[in-house]
Parts: structure tokens; C-alpha cells; sequence
């Protein structure tokens, strides 16, 4: 019976929330069930009796202060240690490990696209293995959709516009739920599919399947570093995002993770939203040194092209990070 | 004039027998005199018909999303009709039902009678008021007739800006413009609050329903306006594709979820306020004692106003809001806790040595204190950051603030409609059949949504037309517990209706409670009071018994 009132735990999360909720509903229980019975046992206790005439007043017990201090501050205290408590478990959540095996996922009305970053590529269905932090970094082509998985108890809104992250460490071989949890149109409850817990062996296999084995193909093959590397090439970056020092555009090499100045003299990291909105959004910061020359290109590479470009660019340490300046960003 | 109309003459008869005295219902008849009406009373009753209109329509949708339920595999309507369902049920449910409900029926009634004036401040406008909902609520059902809307009643950017087909506009215009009528009602109360107070009433010996609806105004004509510059924003990113919230032209949907909030938030305690003030009515009046810690739960009323300016955030958390911003609005929606439960002890304590009946009105106030103890607690555990991340958009979500908007709100409107139905219409009602739909709308309710608690931490998410077969026992359940709730509404409006023909006479004070509302005839003149009272005593002055403890 117990089984069948509380969902399945398969992460390393799963318990600490679990633990947070059995605390949460023992407080209530407790001060649930003392009103109920404190409710029930006056309203007995002091119920006007057969053969008492009806304006007969209760006594004259009005209020205490001590009372309404105990009853402010006690409750004030607990809702602090839950707050406490939820707050600690919400950070966990929130801060995924520099080690963490990262996906791609992009929503879309009424599925979800994912992809590996050694290449396979999946609908509507998520391999991981066990025992491995995984992150997942999540986009959406149109409205807000939400990625679930009640196993793991987290989810994260997948917004149009933003990147978004859900990290996990999966405790428990098996499948498990996936659901779509941000209503999104028609067929917003058959925005679902499955997470597939592996043996990393199995996983390892998994990954290194023939792509084009995989039932629902693959429109452009390879990694996303690899497309990236195509579309880089394909529109052109490579003219003037180049090392030579007289390039049109700033050296994109080992940019991801450092501080930019623009011309304004503002600074922002160059993070993967940085490097979205100065794909789509050129002219919004320009990096100081440089003239505001970059076309948009808004509406010519999708969701996915541009975390597989932005992927790309974030490969492009190696060799040529020694060559990046610090007058570049 | 009587003499000339025999024919209504017998209609007189009927709704009042107490014969020669005039009040305010046989001071006129007429449609004309209903309709251009100013008197407070009236344009209560005008609310009371047609919120209770709205409100049956809400519950068909709701009949028809428990009934889709029923079964996991979405075979009584299609997705998009379901999801109109759920949208509709929610939309005039809130915004035509729970949001004017107290306020604009009891709240208009009342509010001059509890302080010992003759009219609310501004009776035009309260008139006027009642035509803006008019007007609001017929271009919502303008929508609906013609095909409905599936937005959810949250009209989320960009779903509702960019992919809805659905009659966005025209419900936003609906609601845009009921907003105004939210607005003029609290104007016209607080004004009233301030100014038109009998002699000798201090806002400490005001009643405390008074209070909660000086509280409600404020989040009122403070809030309102927000969700109408909102829906006014969506609805022209709607037709003029004007980048605001679609990140495809430039905006951000996030940032609607923030204007959104800020007002749906406090809208939640625009709903509860003025039901915690009709629960400190009933059960001073049912235990004849003064209210324990008076002053604690007017303070906790204005407390509640401002807090809940301040925690819109928490229905963000999974929405990629900063971190910090998560911190701080989850502190805020513990804090925002505290009032509430301060009021829930105080009640608890007035029954401490009190002489306590049980008739209908406090029945359903005592169900409201259980029900909104459940709805509050849950409350907690959605405020709590990393247990809200899995329950966010789950059933949980869906029984939590059915707890408070239902078990809450509507709990305390039942109440009120019984305890203050014989002053308003000069009836009784049946006391047995009343009782027994309490206890049917207790039972009901707690078997339809406690089961979707569970549903919820389950991971079953809301809005789902098919879902998976594991859900069934438990939405079954919920669908049973529904009909008992359907039940428990349709007994008071056949034995309410029926009171007015054949309901025994109701005194001036049948419950012998305290407040100047009693002290007039039942039902009331016109002009309310013949004199204006002077008030020499305290809220709840009921005769003490003996003062050994003080």
C-alpha cells in the first residue's frame, strides 16, 4: 500500500526531498491534528446544554498575550527550520557538478528532442547512466513546456529564449516517467516519454550504437560539436570570428567562462545565453574594440543548430586558447 | 401604489408577511427598480443572483473535467476540449465567482449596517460596480459560447500570445474589464470604512468581518490594476504582435509570469480575507463570547494584505528565476504563514469556555477551520523550495489551493450565506436539510481533493486529460468525492429557494448574535437605521457571564 503512495526514489535527490516531505508532514500532522482535536474537544466540552436558555454567554476569556506570542513565535521558528531545510536541498539542486555528463534537450509542441553530446540523438526518451551526475541543459523552439521526472522529484521549466539546467545522479536501474509539467497546448499530456536508468557498461554500449540505427534517425548526423563545426563554416563565422589579430570579429577560442567588456564598458561573463543572444542579438553588446558589424541571425538556425554552434564554440579551447587576450574580453 | 397593483400586492405577502412594514424589498417593485437601484441591499442581492449564475457554470466544467477523469484514457472529450474545460472552470470560477463573492454580496450588505450607515460612501458607484461585472462576465461568456478558450486560466506567454487559437481576446477584454468593478467596490468600502462609521465606533470595536474587508479592498484597488495592465499587455501582443513577452519578438514570458503573480497572489487572499471575516462572525455568535485576541486578527489581517504583496515569486520556483530571488520569496511565503495560523489559534481559543451551538452557519465555519488548517499546512510545503520543485504543477498544487479557494472561501460563503439568509430575505431556512449539506459538503470535498494530494507527490501533473494508468484508484476516488460535493451544493439552493415561499418568519435576531446588523428588522428598511446608532461598547459584547478569568 505504501509503495503505491509514494513514487518511486531513483536519484541521489530523491531522498533528500523525500526526508523534507516526511518532516513537513509531521509538523502538520501534529499541529493538524491539535487544532482538529482541540476544535472538536471544546466545541464537546463547552456545548451549550439541553434546558440552558440560548442567550446564556460564554465567559469572559478574551485573550492572553503570552498566548499569542507563544503561538506567533513557535510556528515562526519551525516555518524557519523548513524554510531552512528546503532552502539547503533547493541549492543542492540548483549548483550541478563540473563532472556532470551534459545533454541537450530541446521541447517543442508535443516532444521532447535530446541529444548526447558524443552524438546519439533521442525523442521522447532519455538514456543515463547510473551512478553519473548528469546535466542537462534545456531550451524550447515555441512555448514553455516543463522536463519531470517524479523519480528524481525534479523539474525545471524548458522557456523559449533561455537555457535552462537540471542536474541528476541516478540511484536506480529501471524507466521511469517523463512528463511534460508546463501546460502547452492539445496534447500537453502526451508531452511524455521515458528516462532509461543503464548499467554504465549498457550505457557506454548504448552511446556507441550506429546513430542511424536509432528508430527515429537523425536529420544531421554526428555530435553537436560536429554540426557546429559545420555551421560555423556553412554561415560564414570562420571570416571573421578567426586568431588573427586583424579579424573583423574577436577570437572566439576559450571565451565560454571568461568576463567580456563591451564597448559601453559593461562586462558580463561569457556564458551560453552570452553566446545565444550574440549569435541572434548581435548589436546588444558589442565587445569593446571592435565595430558592430554582425548581422542576426535570427530565424536561420534552430534550437538546435545553435546549442550544436554554441557547443562548437565552447570546444574551441584546446590549441588556440593560449592566443586569446585579455583586451578581447 | 399598492392598491393600484393587487396582483404584486400578493407577491408582498409572500416575501415578506410581516405585512405593513416596509423594506427594502417591497419598498419598490419593478425591474426598473432593481435595476437602477442604489441601495446597497439591492445591488447585494443583483451579485448574489449573479455570481451564483457563474458559479453553476464553473461547476459544469468542473462536472465534466471530474467525469473526463474518471478514466485514464482521455475518451469523454478530445485534449482541446478538455483543456477549455479546465481554463473556463478556472476563469469564472476566480475571476466571477470567488473574487466578487464575499465582498460583493455580504461585503455590500453588510458593510453599512455593521458600522451604522444608511448607504456605502459611493452608491452610485457600487451600482455601477455590479453593471461593469455585468458587462465583464457577458464578453466571458461571449468567449465560451463561441468556442471557448484553452490558455488555463494563467494565460501563460507565449502560449497565449503566439499558439492559442482560442477566443484569448475576447476573455481578456472580460476579465480587463470585470477588474474595474473589483476596483470600484473597494474604493466605495474603504471610503466607507473611513468615514462613515457610527458615533462611538472605533476601528477596535469595529466587527471583524469589517476589518477583513478593509484588508480585501486594499489588495483590491492595489493589485487590480496590475492584472488588468497584464492582461491589457498580453491582449495587444495578441493582435499587434508588440514584442512584450514573446521571446520571439523581443520579450520575455517570464517576465509576464511576474506581473501575473503579483496580483494572482494577493487575488488568493481577495478570496480567503473576507471568509476569515465571516468565520469570526459566526463562531463569536455560535460560542457567545467576545473573539479571543481581537486585536491579533485585525492586525493579521493588514498583515496578510502587505505580506502577500510580497510573495508572488513562490509560484516561480522551476520557472529559472535566480537563485536568491527563490530564497528570498520562499522566507517571505513562510512568513506570510504566520497570520494565518495566528487567526486559526484565536478561533480555536474562542471556543475555550464558550456556550456553543451547532447550527447550520457555524457547522460550515468549523469545516472552514479544518479546511483551510489543511490548506494552510500544504501551503508550507510548496513554500519550501527543494519539495516544491517536485510537486510544482502536480495534483498537489491542485488540492492545496482548492483547500484554500474552496475549502476556504467557499466554506466561508456558504456560512455567510446562512447566518445573514434571514436577514436578508426575512426567512428560514431548514435547519435539518442545512446541517445535513454542511456535513455533505465537508465529506465531499475531503474525499475529492485529499486523494489528489497524493496524487500529486505521486507526480501526476495538473492540467492532463490522459494520464497513466497507475492515477485511476486515486481519480476515481476524487470523482466520487465530487458527486458528494455536488450533492452538498444543490440541496441549500433547492431548500434556499424554497425558504422564500415557505420558510418560517426570521425574527430581527434569530441567532441572538451581537452587531448592529441584528438590531434592524429582518429584513432590513431601506435607510437601514432610523436614527443613527451611537456604539458604547466593544465588538461581540455578548452578556458575560461571569468574569473569573479576564
Amino acid at each position: 500500500m505504501l509503495q503505491s503512495l509514494f513514487p518511486e526514489n531513483a536519484s541521489t535527490i530523491a531522498g533528500q526531498v523525500d526526508a523534507l516531505f516526511f518532516f513537513m508532514i509531521a509538523v502538520s500532522a501534529f499541529f493538524g491534528i491539535l487544532i482538529a482535536v482541540l476544535v472538536v474537544v471544546l466545541s464537546l466540552r463547552y456545548r451549550r446544554r439541553a434546558g440552558t436558555a440560548d442567550d446564556v454567554a460564554g465567559e469572559a476569556v478574551h485573550g492572553s498575550t503570552a498566548l499569542e506570542v507563544a503561538w506567533t513565535g513557535i510556528p515562526f521558528a519551525i516555518a524557519m527550520v523548513m524554510f531552512y531545510w528546503g532552502a539547503s536541498v533547493y541549492m543542492t539542486m540548483s549548483r550541478p557538478p563540473d563532472d556532470a555528463h551534459e545533454i541537450f534537450v530541446v521541447g517543442k509542441q508535443w516532444m521532447w528532442k535530446l541529444q548526447h553530446l558524443e552524438g546519439r540523438r533521442e525523442i521522447n526518451e532519455l538514456h543515463v547512466p547510473i551512478g553519473q551526475p548528469v546535466k542537462l541543459t534545456m531550451t524550447s523552439e515555441d512555448v514553455i513546456h516543463s522536463f519531470y521526472v517524479p523519480a528524481f522529484r525534479l523539474k525545471s521549466d524548458v522557456v523559449p529564449g533561455r537555457y535552462s539546467t537540471l542536474w541528476f545522479e541516478p540511484t536506480k536501474v529501471g524507466t521511469y516517467h517523463l512528463f511534460c509539467a508546463e501546460y502547452c497546448g492539445t496534447e500537453h499530456s502526451l508531452m511524455i516519454g521515458r528516462v532509461i536508468v543503464m548499467e554504465p557498461n549498457d550505457f557506454q554500449a548504448w552511446l556507441s550504437e550506429d546513430p542511424q540505427a536509432v528508430a527515429h534517425g537523425a536529420a544531421a548526423a554526428g555530435s553537436p560539436r560536429e554540426r557546429g563545426a559545420g555551421l560555423f563554416a556553412e554561415k560564414g563565422c570562420v571570416t571573421c570570428h578567426k586568431s588573427e589579430s586583424s579579424a573583423m570579429g574577436p577570437k572566439l577560442a576559450g571565451i565560454v567562462g571568461r568576463e567580456r567588456t563591451f564597448a559601453d564598458g559593461s562586462t558580463a561573463v561569457a556564458d551560453l545565453a552570452y553566446l545565444r543572444e550574440s549569435i541572434l542579438n548581435p548589436r546588444e553588446k558589442i565587445v569593446a574594440g571592435y565595430e558592430a558589424v554582425m548581422p542576426t541571425f535570427q530565424g536561420q538556425i534552430d534550437e538546435e543548430g545553435l546549442l550544436a554552434l554554441i557547443e562548437y564554440i565552447r570546444s574551441l579551447r584546446g590549441e588556440e586558447s593560449g592566443d586569446v587576450e585579455g583586451s578581447d574580453g | 401604489m399598492d392598491d393600484a397593483r393587487p396582483a404584486q400586492r400578493k407577491l408582498v405577502n409572500a416575501m415578506e408577511p410581516g405585512a405593513s412594514r416596509t423594506n427594502y424589498l417591497n419598498a419598490d417593485y419593478g425591474l426598473k427598480s432593481w435595476l437602477l437601484t442604489r441601495d446597497h441591499k439591492r445591488i447585494a442581492i443583483l451579485y448574489l443572483i449573479s455570481i451564483t449564475l457563474m458559479f453553476l457554470l464553473g461547476s459544469f466544467f468542473a462536472v465534466l473535467i471530474r467525469l473526463e477523469l474518471l478514466t485514464p484514457h482521455g475518451d469523454l472529450v478530445q485534449g482541446d476540449t478538455y483543456n477549455k474545460l479546465f481554463t473556463m472552470h478556472g476563469i469564472v470560477m476566480v475571476f466571477f465567482f470567488l473574487v466578487p463573492s464575499i465582498p460583493a454580496v455580504f461585503g455590500n450588505f453588510l458593510l453599512p449596517l455593521m458600522i451604522g450607515a444608511r448607504d456605502l460612501a459611493f452608491p452610485r458607484l457600487n451600482l455601477l460596480s455590479w453593471y461593469v461585472y455585468v458587462v465583464g462576465a457577458a464578453f466571458t461568456l461571449w468567449a465560451v459560447i463561441t468556442g471557448g478558450v484553452d490558455t488555463g486560466w494563467t494565460f501563460y506567454t507565449p502560449y497565449s500570445t503566439t499558439a492559442s487559437h482560442t477566443n484569448v481576446l475576447t476573455t481578456a477584454i472580460g476579465i480587463f474589464i470585470t477588474g474595474f468593478s473589483s476596483i470600484l467596490t473597494g474604493l466605495n468600502f474603504i471610503v466607507t470604512i473611513h468615514q462613515m462609521r457610527a458615533p462611538g465606533l472605533t476601528w477596535f470595536r469595529l466587527p471583524l468581518f469589517v476589518w477583513a474587508h478593509y484588508a480585501t479592498s486594499l489588495i483590491m484597488i492595489l493589485g487590480t490594476p496590475v492584472i488588468a495592465i497584464t492582461i491589457f499587455l498580453v491582449g495587444i501582443e495578441r493582435a499587434f504582435q508588440l514584442g512584450i513577452f514573446d521571446p520571439a519578438l523581443g520579450g520575455d514570458p517570464i517576465l509576464f509570469q511576474h506581473l501575473f503573480w503579483f496580483y494572482s497572489h494577493p487575488a488568493v487572499y481577495i478570496m480567503i480575507l473576507p471568509s476569515m471575516g465571516v468565520v469570526s462572525e459566526i463562531i463569536t455568535c455560535f460560542a457567545r463570547k467576545r473573539i479571543f485576541g481581537y486585536e491579533f486578527i485585525a492586525v493579521s489581517s493588514l498583515a496578510i494584505a502587505l505580506f502577500g504583496f510580497l510573495v508572488w515569486g513562490h509560484h516561480m520556483f522551476t520557472s529559472t528565476q535566480s537563485v536568491y530571488a527563490a530564497l528570498i520569496f520562499s522566507v517571505l511565503s513562510f512568513a506570510v504563514a504566520i497570520p494565518s495560523a495566528v487567526k486559526v489559534f484565536n478561533w480555536t481559543a474562542t471556543l475555550y469556555r464558550g456556550s456553543i451551538s451547532f447550527e447550520a452557519p457555524m457547522l460550515f465555519a468549523l469545516g472552514f477551520i479544518g479546511l483551510f488548517t489543511i490548506g494552510g499546512l500544504t501551503g508550507l510545503f510548496l513554500a519550501a523550495l527543494g519539495l516544491d520543485v517536485h510537486v510544482h504543477d502536480t495534483y498537489f498544487v491542485v488540492a492545496h489551493f482548492h483547500y484554500i479557494m474552496v475549502g476556504g472561501a467557499l466554506m466561508g460563503y456558504l456560512g455567510a450565506v446562512h447566518f445573514w439568509w434571514p436577514k436578508m430575505t426575512g426567512r428560514m431556512y431548514s435547519e435539518w436539510a442545512a446541517r445535513v449539506s454542511a456535513v455533505l459538503v465537508f465529506v465531499g470535498f475531503n474525499l475529492t481533493f485529499f486523494p489528489q494530494f497524493v496524487l500529486g507527490y505521486l507526480g501526476m501533473p495538473r492540467r492532463y486529460h490522459v494520464y497513466p494508468d497507475e492515477f485511476q484508484v486515486l481519480n476515481v476516488m476524487s470523482t466520487t468525492g465530487a458527486s458528494i460535493l455536488g450533492v452538498g451544493y444543490l440541496v441549500p439552493l433547492c431548500y434556499l429557494i424554497w425558504s422564500l415561499w415557505r420558510g418560517p418568519i426570521a425574527s430581527a435576531n434569530p441567532w441572538r448574535a451581537a452587531g448592529l446588523e441584528w438590531k434592524v428588522a429582518s429584513p432590513p428598511p431601506t435607510e437601514n437605521f432610523a436614527q443613527t446608532p451611537i456604539v458604547t461598547e466593544e465588538a461581540y459584547s455578548y452578556p458575560v457571564r461571569e468574569a473569573e478569568v479576564v
